[in-house]
């Protein structure tokens, strides 16, 4: 275990650490202490290590991760594992905006809740929240999968694309195009998978699952009302 | 009787000035399909523009550099604030992004080759970097845009420079839609989409709003590429002074300010003409902000929109601004618009000149579509060496200006060199109407 104490030698030293390790590195375990709200911790890693942050950070923890599996025992600020490609973040606490916006890959679990815009954009991430997620949550989501234990805000999966939403509790409101649909075995195939692998204790045949309605995927005038 | 009323001098049929007949046309093709009419370009109406300003050129006081003799350097550096690898140009005219999506493949390569044979750089656009991009572009700069489409941090840290943009000025604050009939499968793979549906290209960042954020975002992309390339904002022409200086101050290297006639692949007509600044009326502003924060030529400042000739280069250096960016001028000099394509146009309702229906996908010329069988009328080899002669053109250009204005670079033009054709210019860019002292706004009157 190498430990980095964030505050005493800085941000930019403690990425071009993690950033420096290889794929086949010995040194697979770091410890980053004092991180005390920091923005931009272990960003853009790109090697198999496990990143231990011990507090709460600020924007952009794990940005653009590959490979990595950094946890995070605290809570996070806005941009958790934005643009996320692989690896994992996993997260004690709570998430800000815009949870694994953009993520083309990787797991991303929230053991909290997740505030508004969770899974904004996201091109193929798995996102799989323990409490709830707030409003706005998968706008134009293109692939992947979000998994939300608890309830959703408004405006669930506007202008949805090919990303598919599972939802244990109560959806406040579907955004445009975003309907539910139905919940077939190979549904229940992958939502038990990402359930185990964010070790939620939940069942998928509580959820419900909601996707595209693919109205508005070409543009047509009689529709401009959705919007 | 008949006779009579023969000799009555008639009223001659007039024509509206307000309901042109342009714009009854229209009105009725709004009518007919219920659909606001888009296309690609920038704006077509007339604004003040760099032909509104002249050069004074050297005289009694000023005496100039000689022709074909005297050197006169056109080199610049982007990126000196922050970056520990600048861009290093040989010349100040670099090519705006563009996107593989927008454009072909062919016209992506030729755009690399013309720019890294000129000594430039080029820049890519949504959807992502290619690999023949990458390759044939000795500059690059990687477009970090609001839809993240092909966004990845290998492509990141293989770029010479990241774009964030926040605007272009054709749209400043609308997103794009590129539509279905232009997506390959290797477009829709490229962004995470289903093959043929209309792709929208967001309006905001999903991740960050507004100029707090923008710092906190910059950051983060520096420590993902290690602070080794420069960080360029772009912005949409609208608030160019208070736009300079929250870039500034968000840490940005470089402020790209793009005007109202700077192209775009695909935006709503009312959109292109009725939103935005000229790029003539932005550069004095922002050049403002830089110099009340004491920055400028610190962070340098690029202008594109509608920059043709190297009078428009040298008038915009003039101005302040330390380069150019060209979009639509790039693609005419590839072939876009080509009168050997006339016949064509035709069949699709246009001219030569007047085709903007970039969106379609059906370009003759074969550089805004992604049919292969009109893409592969473009000759990349080629159409890049038009590319750059025309760089060396507008670079001799410029150079001719400077040297008649008896200067040994490019960027030691200054606003004394100008004076303005119109009150409009003068007021726009601060420079004095032809023949007088003054400017409007300027004291003294």
């Amino acid at each position: 275990m190498q430990t980095y104490d964030l505050e005493a030698n800085g941000l930019r030293g403690l990425n071009a650490t993690l950033q420096s390790q290889s794929t086949e590195t010995n040194q697979t375990s770091w410890e980053v202490v004092n991180p005390k709200g920091s923005h931009a911790i272990a960003v853009g890693l790109d090697a198999p290590i496990e990143v231990t942050v011990k507090g709460s950070t600020g924007y952009y923890c794990a940005g653009m991760n590959q490979q990595a599996t950094v946890k995070v025992e605290g809570s996070v600020g806005p941009g958790v594992a934005e643009n996320m490609m692989s690896g994992q973040v996993i997260v004690d606490g709570d998430a800000s905006q815009y949870a694994g916006a953009t993520g083309h890959g990787g797991l991303l679990v929230i053991k909290g809740n997740a505030s508004s815009r969770c899974g904004i954009s996201m091109k193929g991430i798995d996102i799989v929240v323990h409490g709830n997620i707030g409003h706005m949550s998968a706008f134009m989501a293109q692939a992947g999968n979000l998994v939300v234990c608890g309830d959703a805000g408004d405006a669930l999966g506007d202008s949805l694309y090919e990303a598919r939403l599972f939802v244990r509790g109560s959806v406040k409101s579907l955004g445009a195009d975003c309907v539910e649909k139905e919940m077939r075995p190979e549904h229940l195939e992958i939502l038990k998978d990402l359930l185990d692998r964010a070790g939620a204790d939940a069942s998928p045949e509580e959820f419900k699952r909601y996707g595209s309605a693919r109205q508005l995927y070409n543009f047509d005038v009689d529709n401009a009302a959705a919007y | 009787m008949k006779d009579m009323d023969d000799q009555i001098p008639r009223t001659l049929p007039i024509q509206s000035a307000t309901f042109t007949n342009p714009i009854n046309a229209e009105i009725r093709r709004a009518a007919a399909t219920g659909i606001y009419d888009i296309r690609g370009g920038g704006a077509k109406r007339k604004v003040p523009h760099f032909d509104d300003l002249l050069f004074l050129g050297a005289s009694v006081s000023r005496y100039p550099l000689e022709g074909y003799r005297e050197r006169c350097d056109t080199s610049v550096t982007l990126g000196t604030r922050f970056a520990k690898k600048p861009i290093e140009l040989d010349i100040p005219i670099t090519i705006a992004g563009m996107s593989f999506g927008a454009l072909s493949g062919p016209a992506k390569e030729a755009l690399g080759r013309g720019a890294s044979a000129a000594g430039t750089s080029t820049t890519t656009g949504d959807g992502g970097m290619t690999p023949e991009e990458r390759g044939h572009s000795s500059k690059l700069v990687y477009q970090y845009l609001p839809s993240r489409y092909g966004m990845n941090p290998n492509d990141l840290r293989k770029a010479d420079a990241i774009e964030i943009v926040v605007g272009q000025g054709a749209k400043p604050g609308g997103g794009g839609m590129l539509l279905g009939q232009k997506i390959s499968d290797r477009v829709a793979e490229m962004r995470t989409l289903p093959k043929g549906i209309d792709q929208r290209s967001a309006c905001r960042h999903p991740d960050w709003t507004g100029p707090d954020d923008l710092e906190i975002k910059i950051l983060e992309l520096r420590e993902i590429t290690d602070w080794q390339v420069p960080i360029y904002v772009k912005v949409g022409a609208t608030r160019p002074y208070y736009d300079t200086a929250l870039a500034v101050k968000a840490g940005a290297d470089v402020v790209v300010m793009d005007g109202m006639q700077g192209g775009t692949a695909a935006t709503q007509d009312v959109f292109i003409e009725h939103v935005g600044l000229p790029t003539l009326s932005c550069i004095r502003p922002a050049v403002q902000a830089l110099q009340d924060l004491g920055v400028h030529r610190e962070v340098q400042l690029v202008i594109s929109g509608g920059i043709r000739t190297g009078a428009d280069v040298a008038k915009a250096l003039a101005l302040g601004a330390d380069a150019v960016a060209i979009g639509t001028a790039a693609l005419v000099a590839l072939g876009d618009n080509d009168p050997k394509w006339e016949a064509e146009y035709q069949k699709l309702g246009t001219t030569t000149g007047a085709y903007d229906d970039w969106h379609e996908g059906q370009d003759p010329a074969g550089i805004t579509t992604q049919d292969p069988d009109l893409a592969a009328r473009l000759n990349p080899v080629e159409a890049g060496r038009r590319l750059r002669n025309y760089l060396k053109v507008m670079t001799l250009e410029a150079q001719t200006i400077a040297r008649a204005c008896g200067h040994n670079h490019l960027h030691n033009l200054e606003p004394e060199d100008l004076c303005a054709l119109t009150m409009e210019a003068a007021a726009m860019a601060r420079v004095p109407l032809a023949g007088t002292s003054w400017y409007p706004g300027k004291e003294g009157f």
